[in-house]
């Protein structure tokens, strides 16, 4: 006890005399979470709009006017041609072309239709597709406009009508940041996890001094223990710091219990610094750890279901996050946050990252040796 | 000359030494290939649903039979009351309820009106929007079949065509922006901490006081990133035709050239990053939280600048990934030529001549 109190001392004078590891543990949940949730924003608005007009009636002037106020387009140019307006697009100016064909008005009122033609930059499709479809449902409007000026609705549609109701659970506004917050924070828990640990410990062997703890009568447990406890503590400081600052600046109060929170990154945080351990236990320099630990955090976080939802990745995606620590802290963290789950909502994930936590850990105590 | 190709030579047998590095520096863009390319979408399929239908009659089963066609639902379960909305959204599996009404089809024939209720859980909003979206497309068209196609005076027919990627393919969006991530990955982190790493170690003193110019052992260390830079871009864009099926439409010549000038951006600003630190975790962290961060969430590949705040549109300006996102994107998709690119071309070639000077500049022959 006493020797893993020492061993204690000495990483937390460590930890506290390197300016920059306190610089990163304090700034990075600081600048990610004042910057990531406001970038990670998929709802469309400011579309990029260049409208082709060869009509230059009432009728086509009405329409663009309609199409700017809706809040989700801004009129980037009006040309006189179509291929100018695709020029627009080539040069990244403009995401979508309406195009107003000549006597658009003439034949509107006269031959009862008259065609529109919209066409879209479709390299992004999700957003094409988006954006064609508000630009289709500005125009189907302004089309019931014109029709109500020239005839007379009669009071029971003619038409089958299916009134859609729809309503949004958890998230009324649908703010996206109630969504991407939580999440973030288990992006910055597991990053302080695994690139501290292992780096920590690699930093040892590229500088010589873990041969000289070798050599000492400290036991393996007590030099892993004496490793894994300043960063289980500084990880629980970052999530509160976290917490925090998403609470002063995003308004995010948890629904579920804080007790809910912290138990289960307390357990989560002992498999990241298990996965962070493992690391180093296989690494003789920092830069292959930085590297191998980058490299399984990309995996991680990009299969973790942060940005995009599992449910739609294909069958071998979706195996890949059943072995992935991060998918069920960032499940765990929505539902707490989000729908205010408590213990016996979140049972079946915190028992299988205690696993991970029991399986990594015995992994890398197993491979420690105490000679090189 | 001879002085600098042997410090070429000793910066190669660095690299080809660690095993473990070269291979995750080679086989990091064909990962990511593969993840962005068949894992991540935004589109939502198979999403688990449940159906409360208090009418059961032929236009519910009607309806209910196409939104299980349609692919992008899965119904897990039929509930019977209010209550158990509440415990299957809980339950955490659920993403969308759809409630319909007594009587529904009753109503729609006598009064020509009905109301079909869906509720989606919208703690991840854009599944929430995508899903309403999704369900309001499918009744919508059931809608249509039963109306007669009553023939409305004063119609507009929309039509609506998608360029340069008619089916809508995930791949045109990322190939380029995987490119971005990668390059900046290699070059920049991979340079500042071999140099911070000399520092560390304490070989740079060795060096620094060796006849070569320091500029010279400096550049030495780029050269061999340069060389596996161009190996990546040649292993992602032969993926990406081939494997994701995304075409170069065109000139493969310019596509290259541009992305060696973005190589060497990114090199100048690894550079930078070593001039102003020694040791390899700031390096690292600098590398990580200044330039991947943004290169990841600010250059356009993941999330549309056009959505952001002013402050982050107005500092996406000064990330290079986001001009080299942009010109990959021209050239390769688009296809069109050089004229359309200038201007992102000339303002990487300046970032870079800028990031050299100042690494140049800020370069200490004396170590402290």
């Amino acid at each position: 006890m006493k020797v893993l109190l020492f061993l204690l001392q000495k990483e937390f004078r460590q930890i506290f005399r390197d300016p920059t590891i306190l610089r990163i543990i304090f700034a990075m949940p600081i600048i990610q979470l004042l910057v990531l949730p406001w970038a990670a924003d998929y709802e469309m608005k400011n579309i990029n709009i260049s409208v082709a007009d060869h009509d230059h009636s009432p009728y086509s002037q009405r329409l663009i006017s309609k199409i700017t106020a809706s809040g989700y387009f801004i009129l980037k140019d009006y040309t006189a041609s179509y291929q100018q307006s695709l020029a627009d697009v080539e040069k990244d100016e403009a995401d979508l072309i309406l195009e107003i064909p000549e006597s658009f008005e003439k034949k509107l009122v006269k031959e009862n239709k008259a065609p529109l033609f919209i066409a879209v930059n479709a390299i992004n499709g999700v957003k094409a597709s988006l954006g064609a479809a508000y630009l289709a449902s500005i125009i189907q409007d302004f089309n019931n406009g014109v029709r109500a000026e020239w005839i007379q609705i009669p009071r029971f549609s003619p038409e089958f009508h299916i009134e859609v109701a729809s309503s949004n659970r958890f998230n009324p506004l649908q703010d996206y940041k109630y969504f991407m917050v939580p999440g973030i924070l288990v992006l910055l828990v597991t990053l302080v996890g695994t690139f501290l640990t292992s780096s920590n410990i690699v930093k040892e062997k590229e500088a010589g001094t873990i041969e000289q703890i070798n050599v000492t009568p400290i036991k393996k447990y007590q030099f892993i223990l004496g490793k894994l406890i300043p960063f289980w503590l500084l990880g629980m400081v970052v999530l509160a710091i976290g917490l925090g600052i998403s609470r002063v600046f995003y308004g995010i109060i948890s629904l579920g219990s804080l007790w809910v929170i912290f138990g289960f990154a307390a357990v989560y945080l002992l498999a990241i610094l298990g996965l962070g351990l493992l690391i180093s236990t296989y690494c003789a320099t920092q830069q292959q750890a930085m590297l191998i630990s980058f490299f399984l955090m990309m995996i991680f976080i990009l299969l973790g279901g942060l940005y995009t939802s599992i449910d739609s990745m294909p069958h071998w995606a979706q195996l890949i996050t059943k072995v992935n620590p991060v998918t069920y802290f960032i499940e765990v963290m929505r539902m707490v946050v989000l729908k205010g789950s408590g213990f016996s909502d979140v049972k079946n994930q915190l028992l299988i990252v205690f696993g991970f936590a029991v399986f990594l850990n015995g992994w890398a105590v197993i491979s420690y040796r105490k000679r090189s | 000359m001879k002085q600098f190709f042997s410090f070429v030579k000793k910066e190669f047998y660095h690299i080809l030494r660690d095993k473990r590095t070269m291979l995750i520096l080679l086989g990091m863009p064909i990962v990511q290939i593969i993840i962005f390319g068949f894992a991540l979408t935004n589109e939502v399929k198979n999403a688990k649903i449940a159906v409360l239908d208090n009418s059961k009659d032929l236009a519910t089963v009607a309806i209910i039979q196409q939104i299980k066609a349609s692919g992008y639902f899965d119904i897990e379960k039929n509930i019977s009351g209010g209550d158990d909305i509440n415990t299957a959204f809980k339950e955490g599996k659920i993403k969308m309820v759809m409630v319909f009404p007594q009587d529904f089809n009753k109503d729609l024939h006598h009064f020509n009106k009905a109301t079909v209720q869906l509720i989606a859980d919208a703690s991840d909003p854009n599944v929430a929007n995508t899903l309403t979206n999704y369900a309001t497309a499918i009744i919508m068209n059931y809608q249509k079949r039963i109306t007669n196609d009553l023939a409305l005076p004063y119609t507009i027919n929309t039509e609506i065509r998608m360029l340069y990627n008619p089916q809508l393919e995930g791949a045109y969006s990322f190939v380029p922006g995987v490119m971005a991530m990668v390059l900046m990955l290699v070059c920049t982190m991979m340079t500042a901490i071999t140099i911070a790493r000399e520092k560390e170690t304490g070989t740079m003193e060795v060096l620094l006081v060796s006849p070569v110019m320091p500029l010279k052992i400096v550049i030495a260390k780029a050269v061999p990133y340069l060389l596996i830079s161009i190996i990546n871009i040649g292993s992602i864009l032969l993926l990406s035709v081939y494997v994701l099926n995304v075409p170069i439409n065109g000139s493969l010549l310019l596509l290259i050239g541009a992305s060696i000038l973005f190589t060497l951006t990114s090199l100048a600003l690894g550079l930078l990053i070593s001039s102003v630190t020694d040791s390899q975790r700031t390096a690292m962290f600098i590398a990580l939280i200044g330039l991947f961060l943004p290169t990841v969430m600010l250059s356009g590949f993941m999330f549309p600048i056009e959505n952001m705040p002013w402050p982050l549109r107005l500092f996406s300006n000064i990330v290079p990934a986001k001009w080299f996102y942009t010109i990959v994107k021209t050239v390769m998709i688009k296809g069109v030529g050089f004229s359309m690119i200038w201007k992102e071309v000339l303002l990487l070639a300046g970032m870079m001549t800028f990031f050299l000077a100042l690494s140049i500049k800020t370069f200490k022959i004396r170590l402290a």
